[in-house]
């Protein structure tokens, strides 16, 4: 029932012509990044040759690729999770919804894993690129690997923000201009606290990023991948109990 | 013990905020109703209906389909409904046949019976030729046909359709309501419409809700019984004044009208007999003579009016 509704969310999305600029926008912006970090590796490849245990593929080309592509699918989350249950709120496709015999909690997990599965395409798009490494160089696999499960873990927290906010106005507007204040406030959240002093405190802990950045290094800690699926958890259960609201106030 | 009825609403109350929308509403549905549900704008008519296909939480109240209770067991009990909103719930970006794929999907009807639930709805609902168009670039009628096949795609036990004959044509709304007795025979359905006459054509029940409160239910059968002929209708050539015709036999009261009409109110015998022999002997030259009833759009008007002088007259005081 969950995958229902899910498939036919992302088949929404695939249908409209957004889905397809946003796919082949960012595939563009991110593939000049990686070419400018290919070339920029290809720059200093004398001096690291040089060295023992310099930093290798791994450390220069996928970690700030995927990096840029967090920043950039984080610009883009609120446009596609904008329309989630806002659109289907304003034009009363809701109550088709609500009158099958589909749970609160199946609504809300399947509209969040349509939106999910557009995140995961772009993701997988996006690893196309560095896996094209593979055929003249030694990639660690492992750090790869590290990378795309941090992307996704960012990605499948910002679209949980997104869907809980999308579910609190009837109008995608609102819905984006909260989300984007959102993410950007989770972004500034670590600027603010390494000012103020050295080490990150609780506000540190709190940003989206730098959970990140330590799967970037290679790091994959069960802290790390609790914050974000703690965060999902969350805005899900939030949605579902304002689906319930909606339907005690109307 | 013979099976639970289709719908079984006691004591339904909703709240928004201070004003109730819905007051102290009771009322059942056996297998083979058509229930029409009447009222003037905002009398609680939609309110009802969101509330029975599971789509407003009700303030106080129980509600129960085949005898399963929509609260505690909403998954059972939304099985055996289905729902048409005032606007229908289509996606505009997937085709028919999409839409209704989903649908069947979405109320669990098993894989292999799948198509052929789809093959009959649409079938049902005329809309065989449309199936690979986007619902988006159908008219408001097929629209509505669809969110009709929607609602009946799983034949459930209970059908609510909220205002279903809203802008379709009148050849489409002919077929909607042979349609809707068509359906009456295995379901039981839930009607709301503004279209009195449709009442009468389309349902054997008829309930009239007013200010949240149900103020008149009977089945149309009672009702043609109350709505004996109570007045003529008269057309003559040459019309006498009014007092002429106060003294034909019966007639208690008349009311000229322009176009050299009158009407002739009674409250014992029917007058037409003694009303054409005075005409012609008085040479009035009649021409047109017709029994009005006091029909259900009557009976509404005063329901409906009657209540809200009483209310202005309480809130004068």
């Amino acid at each position: 029932m969950i995958l229902t509704i899910a498939a036919r969310e992302l088949r929404s999305l695939f249908l409209s012509p957004l889905a397809w600029a946003i796919l082949a926008v960012t595939q563009c912006i991110l593939a000049f990044q990686f070419l400018s970090y290919i070339e920029n590796f290809l720059d200093l490849q004398p001096q690291l040759a040089a060295r023992d245990g310099a930093p290798g593929i791994a450390d220069l080309i996928i970690a700030p690729l995927y990096g840029d592509a967090a920043t950039v699918l984080m610009l883009i989350t609120p446009l596609i999770t904008m329309r989630a249950l806002s659109e289907e709120r304003r034009s009363r496709t809701l109550s088709l919804l609500f009158s099958a015999p589909v749970s609160m909690t199946e609504i809300v997990l399947g509209k969040y894993l349509g939106i999910l599965g557009f995140f995961v395409c772009t993701a997988l798009m996006l690893t196309f690129m560095p896996l094209s490494l593979l055929d003249g160089s030694a990639l660690d696999l492992g750090k790869l690997a590290a990378c795309l499960l941090g992307l996704l873990l960012v990605m499948a927290a910002c679209s949980a923000i997104g869907v809980y906010l999308s579910s609190l106005t009837q109008q995608p507007a609102v819905a984006a201009v909260t989300t984007y204040g959102a993410l950007l406030m989770l972004l500034i959240l670590r600027r603010t606290s390494s000012l103020s002093s050295g080490d990150s405190g609780v506000l540190g802990y709190l940003s989206l990023l730098e959970h990140y950045e330590n799967m970037l290094k290679g790091m994959v800690n069960s802290t790390d991948i609790l914050y974000y699926l703690l965060l999902v958890l969350l805005c899900l259960v939030f949605t579902v109990r304002q689906l319930d609201r909606m339907r005690l106030q109307a | 013990m013979s099976s639970p009825p289709l719908i079984q609403v006691s004591d339904l109350y909703r709240y928004y905020s201070q004003s109730c929308a819905v007051c102290d509403v009771s009322f059942e549905l056996a297998r083979g109703d058509v229930l029409g549900f009447l009222g003037p704008n905002g009398a609680g008519k939609t309110s009802t209906m969101q509330m029975i296909s599971g789509n407003l939480a009700p303030s106080a109240g129980a509600i129960r389909i085949c005898g399963i209770d929509l609260l505690d067991e909403p998954k059972r009990a939304k099985c055996e409904i289905g729902y048409l909103p005032e606007q229908p719930p289509v996606y505009r970006e997937l085709t028919v046949d999409e839409y209704l794929s989903y649908c069947a999907r979405l109320n669990r009807i098993e894989r292999r019976r799948r198509a052929a639930a789809i093959a009959t709805a649409r079938e049902r609902c005329g809309l065989a030729d449309v199936g690979r168009r986007l619902i988006g670039n159908l008219s408001k009628g097929y629209q509505q046909r669809v969110g009709i096949a929607q609602a009946i795609i799983h034949t459930p036990a209970v059908v609510i359709l909220d205002e279903p004959t809203v802008g379709l044509d009148p050849i489409q709304i002919r077929e909607i309501r042979h349609l809707i007795r068509e359906l009456g025979r295995d379901h039981g359905i839930i009607l709301s419409t503004h279209i009195l006459p449709e009442v009468q054509a389309t349902c054997n029940r008829v309930q009239i809700i007013h200010r949240g409160r149900l103020v008149f239910a009977d089945s149309t059968a009672g009702l043609e019984q109350r709505g004996r002929a109570s007045s003529l209708l008269a057309r003559f050539l040459a019309i006498p004044d009014g007092a002429a015709l106060q003294q034909v036999p019966g007639v208690d009261r008349v009311e000229l009208l322009p176009g050299q009409r009158a009407r002739l109110f009674f409250s014992a015998a029917d007058p037409s007999e003694a009303l054409v022999e005075r005409a012609v002997s008085a040479g009035w030259r009649l021409v047109e003579l017709g029994s009005e009833r006091n029909t259900l759009e009557q009976i509404f008007i005063e329901l409906t009016t009657a209540d809200s002088a009483h209310q202005q007259a309480e809130a004068a005081a």
